[in-house]
């Protein structure tokens, strides 16, 4: 008798992750036939469009389009002979870019965090510097880096921190956005409930409208992730950093090795995946508990 | 509630966990290398200088990291630091502002960055030829800069195409079609262009790097014709890496002492690479992982025939060949025409000091009988 809906519950729990994986699956089984398909046809056309002389783009060849299997392949290759795995090189870079990334995913976080409350408790504060926030995210951040790098260095600020700033750079704004819009979320009644029991500013901030915020915060923190490893690899190329993802993909690309920059881009993917599915778990434990509480 | 809270706090720890793990692995990078060479005993005291690359670490720098790793530099009493070059950081700039002592640079942009306000002082002129071919393949029979004519000729820009120009105009060719080329050699692999730009020791390796589809082989040099701008029959050559300092920094004495020593120990660093050519590819591989064994080897040994033989000795300028660079860089540089480049754009003393004390300890410092090695490439440069 209790068994029954016990077995329901965790095939119900159970079956959407496996749909998950299905679709991952499936959706990666696409690319690569696509790819493979792309190539047998593009060869079998020699390399231009069928009747014309326009060469297809990129061409077909092994040079631009390497065999899936062969990246994969290329992983578990030294990166140079006699040299370490490639997976290994590529891992210790990503951990090194991660770092970068991660502080200044918090730095990010927390200023874009502070930024929202104030424009919250202060419209003069939103209206004056709202615009500065949006003009700042339209600088490219190619733009910004090396200004960064160069003024840290002068500063003498170690250099991986010039880089953590330049991923704050690209964190804070989604979080910013987003604050504004989950601290506003609660009902004026709720607000003015609180009020009503002679609560103070702050306890309503803690108390009804952070709460309220954070699936919105979250789905910030997760934009703000990905924005933070690209912001973290950007900045690495200024910085002239020795290891890292972006040393590797600058060193492979200009080595034109597409085999091995495939492999890094690869890897700079994972450590996006891998810090997206971080800040999702934090989601869980914290917003998936608030619901259950409610519920 | 009482378990959402506990989660709280995990999620609390993990993240300042995290951040204290970052920080503090950050930290440790800055950590200075002991020196090997074990000179330092004998200094009272020891400077600290930085010297600023173009780019990452490959042959093309090998003195500098063979004089560090070997312990020249420390023998000089010299604590030195390489800044590696990167995307958007120009030596001169950081020279001029003072993140470094010593920067790397080619002579033409450095001049350019003179003129726009960079006082910077080339106190060594390291490559005394210029590494930029023009490459074609062998079946288009272009072996002179006229065949350029009506053709499509591939050049990087940014500074990198004076050369190329300074011919074209020398020969008077007629509808040359300049073609913007990336940075690596596709165009040409693809016969999109018909000749494009390469370095000696970089681009036109990787073309013969690369698989031919229709031997299922490496291309071979006997593929590909090659116009060197340092011909003396072309000669628009221009200077390119040389060693510079800014002009306030350069006045002091003191600093003009610890410039002539770190002249020595690099110079030293070039010419132990003259005779253990395989270590010093060696020392380059260890300070940069991601780097192809044979690439390397192939550009320390074209590096080396920039340097070698040196007429007046390794770093001190050949006037000749400065005059030629100024002329070009003057007549065909448009932030430079109709500039006259002073004399004092460049000084030998610093380096003439450096030859004459390790000439008088019995080195080669003309390096007047090196001849190039054959390399064997493999594929990628592996």
């Amino acid at each position: 008798m209790t068994d029954a809906p016990e077995v329901v519950s965790t095939a119900s729990r159970r079956s959407p992750r496996v749909r998950r994986v299905v679709g991952f699956l499936g959706v990666l089984a696409v690319v690569v036939v696509a790819w493979e398909l792309y190539k047998v046809v593009g060869e079998a056309l020699g390399g231009v469009v069928p009747g014309t002389e326009l060469r297809l783009r990129p061409p077909p060849n092994d040079r631009f389009m390497p065999h899936t299997w062969d990246v994969v392949l290329q992983l578990f290759q030294p990166v140079r002979r006699n040299g370490e795995l490639t997976v290994l090189l590529l891992a210790k870079a990503a951990m090194f870019t991660l770092r970068e990334a991660l502080v200044g995913f918090v730095v990010g976080g927390v200023i874009g965090f502070g930024l929202g409350v104030a424009f919250v408790r202060s419209t003069l504060a939103e209206r004056a510097f709202m615009p500065y926030v949006v003009a700042s995210q339209t600088v490219p951040i190619i733009a910004i880096a090396p200004m960064v790098v160069v003024w840290g260095g002068q500063l003498d600020v170690p250099q991986w921190l010039s880089v953590a700033i330049i991923a704050a750079y690209l964190t804070f704004f989604p979080v910013t956005i987003n604050t504004v819009r989950g601290l506003r979320s609660p009902a004026p009644t709720a607000v003015e409930m609180m009020r009503s029991y002679a609560a103070t500013p702050s306890q309503v901030l803690w108390k009804l409208q952070v709460p309220a915020a954070l699936p919105y915060i979250f789905t910030a923190l997760k934009v703000s992730a990905t924005a933070s490893v690209i912001g973290a690899i950007v900045g690495e190329l200024p910085a002239g950093f020795r290891d890292g993802l972006g040393r590797a993909l600058l060193e492979f690309s200009q080595q034109f090795n597409v085999k091995k920059l495939m492999a890094a881009v690869l890897m700079s993917a994972l450590a996006g995946i891998l810090f997206v599915a971080a800040v999702t778990w934090f989601e869980h434990r914290l917003v998936a508990g608030d619901h259950r509480r409610e519920g | 509630m009482r378990h959402s809270t506990k989660w709280r706090m995990v999620a609390l720890a993990a993240v300042v966990g995290l951040i204290v793990a970052a920080c503090g692995g950050g930290e440790t990078e800055g950590a200075p290398a002991p020196a090997e060479g074990g000179g330092e005993a004998a200094c009272s005291s020891v400077d600290s200088v930085k010297v600023q690359l173009q780019w990452f670490a490959q042959a093309q720098f090998a003195g500098y990291y063979v004089a560090k790793d070997k312990g020249f530099y420390a023998d000089e009493c010299l604590e030195v630091e390489i800044l590696e070059g990167g995307v958007d950081i120009v030596p001169q700039q950081v020279l001029a502002t003072g993140g470094a002592e010593f920067g790397i640079a080619w002579v033409p942009k450095a001049l350019v960055s003179r003129e726009a306000g960079a006082n910077i002082v080339n106190i060594a002129q390291v490559f005394e030829r210029s590494g930029t071919l023009m490459v074609s393949w062998a079946d288009t029979g272009i072996t002179h800069p006229r065949d350029w004519a009506g053709k499509k000729v591939g050049n990087w820009g940014f500074g990198n195409e004076y050369e190329l120009l300074a011919a074209i105009e020398k020969f008077d060719v007629p509808d040359v079609e300049l073609v913007a080329q990336d940075f690596t050699m596709n165009a040409l692999l693809n016969r999109e262009i018909d000749a494009a730009q390469a370095m000696i020791y970089n681009e036109y390796a990787q073309v013969l790097e690369a698989v031919n589809p229709d031997t299922g082989e490496l291309y071979q040099p006997e593929d590909l014709n090659v116009i060197d701008f340092n011909d003396p029959e072309i000669a628009t050559a221009m200077l390119q890496d040389a060693i510079w300092v800014e002009e306030g920094w350069i006045a002091d004495e003191a600093n003009q002492d610890i410039a002539v020593r770190f002249l020595r120990a690099t110079f030293r660093g070039w010419i132990y690479c003259l005779d253990n050519f395989d270590d010093c590819v060696g020392v380059v591989l260890d300070n940069g992982s991601a780097l192809g064994e044979s690439h390397q080897q192939w550009q320390l040994n074209e590096i080396l025939a920039l340097i070698f033989p040196a007429t007046n000795g390794i770093g001190v300028m050949n006037e000749a060949l400065w005059d030629q660079t100024v002329e070009v860089a003057t007549s065909q540089i448009p932030d430079l025409q109709g500039v006259t480049i002073p004399d004092s754009a460049y000084r030998t003393d610093l380096a003439e000091k450096a030859v004459a004390d390790l000439q008088a300890e019995g080195l080669d410092t003309k390096g007047a009988g090196y001849t190039k090695r054959t390399i064997t490439l493999r594929e990628g440069g592996e």
